[in-house]
Parts: structure tokens; sequence; C-alpha cells
């Protein structure tokens, strides 16, 4: 008999923090996944970021680095120039790539760096209790947006895809969804693109995840994955920018 | 070895190379912009990676990066740019990686101007971002021992894994001296081969169990466990790792105390008072931190008096205070904001101190 379906080597077989719901689960397992078909477990080095994640090498199976928030594009810059042959990513939340590192996410890919980037977008801050994201929706209310985001207090949700789709060394940027098996499928599609590319010494390369976050949306989880589909992905629409 | 005129920011730049730093990331900031001139000129033949970051902690946080991967790293600015790298040697002491950090004080607070200045030692001696710990700092007083001192910081930092803060100033980064050089082709130098084995680097999990690099400990119990562990690795530094110079402390009645530029001046007003007939001394501390308190203990007399003198209003003169622990006298005298006490007011001071019989 052929075993067709396993537990990733990549993913330690422990139960994880996230809550009920929560994309990130999917997101560590489809990363897992791609990092075992390509056979490059034992070359990772994973760049974990500030915000729910932050443990997430307690779940993934290869070497980790932490950083400060906002600076994992900085840290994984580094890690990459000193060891080229290591296969080197980052997987950060919204407020940790587009608010408090938008420079260092701006600058890692206007040079081209040689990076694999998980962005894990859930329009909202996660791990200290759901305030506004830079890519929070307009009207979305939340912690620090009580009675909705306003285009003309807070601006509008951050497109940091599309804003780094101008830069000329980023060379692959895609969009996708875990809001259906579908989707997700297309996602895991999507990062193991992502560090073929990097392994092909491409460079700069990045998926967006919408990811859903049923706590602090106020939502159970099949509200949520409906909020993606049918509110969320508009505002961000899926594909390829890039 | 081979002698060569050069600046203080220069022979930092040098000495580092010279010590197998192989990965410089800065942010133009004067007074140290030759450094990072010098690192952007000379790191790539010497195999290594140089990085104008985006910012100050951009450099920092990449210095964090490299160093997890194994490599001696390092960055180096100017006081404003040094606070804003606090928050990664924060993250460096609590992570346990190695790294030198280069700061060539300018006057403060605030973008102050860019004159020289001391006004950083609390700062660089109590840690200076939150949390709580502590780096070795080492202060040269000329550039052939700022050269020196390179190799040293890269050893400490390795030996201790701990961030290693070089703190000079604008005078020192600036001037230019005679250095002697070890070699001019760091690739073939020797010292290189003494780069300790890093098992706990990031290089990918082949053959082995995943690292981690990380200052985060979250499970209850587990923070407090590290940090016991960093107190004691404090204390083994505190005990092993003082290092200052002494001039006429033995017969000394009073001992000039002061570091780095400032020591210069102040060795001047030595030789001067000695020639008035006055037994003056120098201690010059060369690790601030650790403090070498046990230069203080073991000369005091009755009549002995401690003058400190720094370019600021009153910073390690804290640190002599204790070590002296009101067993003599400590006095005074400092300016800051681009003022540098002069041979003449060190002189001047010394005689009103004896006059008021302190």
């Amino acid at each position: 008999m052929k075993k067709i379906f396993s537990r990733p080597e990549s993913l330690r077989d422990v139960s994880t923090h996230y809550c009920p719901g929560c994309g990130h689960g999917i997101a560590h397992r489809l990363l897992a996944q791609a990092v075992d078909d390509l056979g490059i477990r034992e070359k990772v080095i994973g760049v974990a970021p500030v915000g729910c994640a932050v443990v997430a090498y307690d779940y993934w199976n290869f070497d980790c680095c932490e950083a400060a928030h906002g600076r994992a594009l900085a840290v994984a810059t580094a890690i990459k120039r000193v060891r080229p042959a290591n296969i080197v990513f980052t997987y950060q939340g919204d407020g940790d790539l587009a608010a408090i590192g938008t420079n260092e996410t701006i600058h890692a890919a206007n040079r081209g760096e040689n990076l694999t980037v998980i962005f894990i977008n859930n329009a909202v801050y996660g791990m200290t209790g759901g305030q506004m994201a830079p890519t929070t929706l307009l009207g979305q209310k939340t912690a620090t947006s009580p009675r909705g985001r306003s285009a003309d207090k807070e601006g509008y949700p951050l497109k940091i895809s599309e804003l780094l789709a101008q830069l000329p060394a980023v060379k692959y940027i895609e969009r996708v969804s875990l809001h259906s098996p579908q989707e997700v499928l297309k996602a895991q599609k999507a990062i193991k693109q992502a560090f073929q590319n990097q392994i092909d010494n491409i460079g700069f390369s990045l998926v967006e995840i919408l990811s859903p976050c049923p706590t602090y949306w106020e939502m159970p989880p099949n509200k949520a994955v409906e909020w993606v589909r049918d509110i969320m992905s508009k505002e961000f629409p899926l594909g390829r920018i890039k | 070895m081979k002698k060569i005129l050069m600046t203080g920011n220069e022979a930092i730049a040098e000495g580092a190379l010279q010590a197998g730093c192989r990965f410089y990331a800065g942010y133009p900031i004067t007074p140290q912009n030759e450094l990072i001139a010098y690192m952007a000129k000379h790191m790539i033949e010497s195999g290594g990676v140089f990085i104008q970051a985006e910012s100050e902690l951009a450099a920092i946080n990449m210095v964090f990066g490299a160093s997890a991967a194994g490599a001696r790293a390092m960055t180096s600015s100017s006081s404003p740019g040094v606070s804003l790298k606090q928050e990664g040697i924060s993250y460096m002491a609590g992570a346990e990686l190695p790294g030198v950090i280069v700061n060539i004080m300018r006057a403060g607070p605030g973008l102050g101007n860019i004159w020289p200045a001391q006004t950083d030692y609390f700062q660089a001696t109590r840690g200076g971002g939150n949390g709580e710990y502590r780096t070795i700092v080492l202060a040269p007083s000329s550039v052939n021992e700022a050269y020196n001192l390179m190799q040293d910081a890269f050893d400490l930092a390795d030996r201790y894994r701990i961030p290693v803060i070089l703190l000079g100033d604008g005078i020192l980064g600036q001037m230019m001296e005679p250095v002697l050089v070890h070699s001019q082709n760091p690739a073939t130098n020797g010292k290189i081969n003494r780069l300790p084995v890093k098992e706990w680097a990031l290089t990918g999990c082949k053959g082995r169990k995943p690292n981690l690099a990380a200052s985060f400990r979250l499970a209850e119990g587990k923070l407090e466990e590290h940090n016991i562990h960093l107190q004691e690795k404090y204390k083994e530094i505190r005990d092993n790792q003082q290092d200052f110079e002494g001039l006429f402390l033995d017969d000394a009645q009073v001992i000039l105390v002061a570091y780095g530029t400032m020591s210069r001046i102040a060795k001047g007003a030595m030789n001067k008072l000695r020639e008035k007939g006055i037994k003056a001394g120098l201690l010059r501390p060369i690790a601030l931190w650790p403090f070498p308190v046990n230069a203080f203990t073991k000369n005091l007399g009755p009549k002995t008096k401690y003058l400190v003198i720094e370019m600021s209003y009153g910073q390690m003169v804290e640190d002599v205070r204790l070590a002296v622990n009101g067993s003599s006298p400590v006095e005074f005298l400092g300016r800051s904001g681009g003022g540098v006490p002069a041979e003449e007011e060190i002189i001047k001071e010394v005689f009103a101190l004896n006059e008021k019989n302190i």
C-alpha cells in the first residue's frame, strides 16, 4: 500500500495555540508541505514574526530565527547574504509587514533580496487583541476603530502587494486565500513557486494569503471564511499581481 | 606589520576586518562616515557582506540576522543613530548573539550637534534598551588602540555571546594617527582562524536538531531561568574582564580619572602637575563595562582624592563613586555640548581642590 498523504516532516507533531478557525494552522502546513516537496528542509532558515505566529518555530521542524516586530526582512536579508546556499523565508502578518516594518519590506524588495516572503493578511492585529491593521477594511470595527475604519481619519486599506509590484527588483507576487479547498490548493502552489524562485535565484517573491480571524472578526469560523470570500477578496483581489 | 596613518574611523573598520568581521550594515551619520565608507570599499575584497541599510533599525537587525547565521558582524553609528539601534541590541542580548556596535559619540540630547562628547556613557554601560541586560563596553584612547580593541571586541563577543560596544567620540573618529597594521590582506591573516565553532548558529538543520535564535521566552518560569543565566554570565565578565591603565597610582595624591579622548588631555595635565610638584596620577578605564572597580579599591590612602573628568556633566563619575564607596573624596570636572575640558582647566581645578583642602 502506498502512503499518499501524511504530516510533512517540516511540521512538528504538536498542537498549536491558534484559535479555532484561524488560518495560521493551514498556512503553516502549506509552507511545511512546500519545504518537504522541494526537499529543502535541511537548508531552510525561517524568520518568525512578532504577532500571532511569534512561536511558529515551535511548529516547524527546521532552523528558525526570531525578528523584532517589523524587522523580519532585515534579519532575513542578512541571513541570506551570509548564507546564500540556504533557503531563507519570512512569515509575517499585516501589522508586521505593512505597518511597523514597511520600511524594511520596501527596501528588502527594492534591493531584490533573493527571499521568499509569506504575508498573512487577516485585516486585524490578532496577538494584541484585535486592533486596526493597515489592511483593515473601510467600515470594519476593531478595538481601535470602534466606529469602523474611516477613510478620512485612518486612511484606506494598504495594498502593500500592489505597491511592491511597482519595484523593478520584485519578481513574483501572488495573492491567494484560505477560504475554500480550491483556494487552499492555489495557495499551496503559490507558496511552492515562491520557494522555487529562490532556489532558481530569481529574486524577491511574496505570497499574500488572505486568512480568517474568527475571534477578532467576531464571527463563527464558517462565517469568517464567507467574509473572506465575499468581502475581503473584493478589496484584495486574488491572483497573480506580478 | 606596517605603520599607516589613518583616521580613527578607518582604523576601527580595518581592525574589524583583521578580526574576521565579515558582515557590516550601517547608515550614514556624522562623525563616523569614514567608517561606513571604508567598509563599503574593503569588505567585499575581504569576502564579506556590506549593506548600506535603509535605517539604523534595519542595520542592527541585519547584524542580528548575520550573527544568528554565524558571521562576525558589526554596525557603527553615532549617538542619535545608536539610540535607534537599542531595539536590536536588546534582542541580541536576549538571544545571546555576539556582535559589535561602534558608537562614535557626538553631543546631545536629540540631534544635538556633531561635536565630540561622552554623553552616551549611561546608555552604553546600563544596557540602553528595554529589559535588564549588559553589553561589554570598550573605550579606546588612541587610533592605534581603537584598531587593536576591535580584535578584543569580536573575541569577547563570541566568547560570551554578547553584544560589545566600542565607545569612542568624534575626536577619536576623525583624528589621524599612525597605526601598526598587522597585515594588508585580511583574508590571509591567521587571526581569523581563531574563530570559534558556533554550534548554535543557523546553518540549516542537516544532520542535527533544528536551531533557534530567539529572545522570546513565553512559558512560565522560562524567562526568569534565562535571566538568571544571563546574570551569571555578567558576573563572570565582571570578575574577569576589567581593564584599565594606571599611571603613578602608587604615589598619587590626586588621581585623575578619565577615558577615551578625555584621558589624553588628562594625561597632559598630569604631566604638567607633576612638573609643578603635585603628585598626580591617571586612572584610565579601558573597559567601561565591566567597570574596573578593582583599580579603585587598591590605591586608597588617607590623602588620596579622585578628580573625574568627562566630556559630559557627570556619568562615569557615578561608577567611580560606587567603586570608591565613600572612602575618598571624588570630585568632578566636565563639559558637554561640544566643549572639551582643557589641560589648563584640569590643572586649575586640581589647584582649587588643594586650596579647599579637599
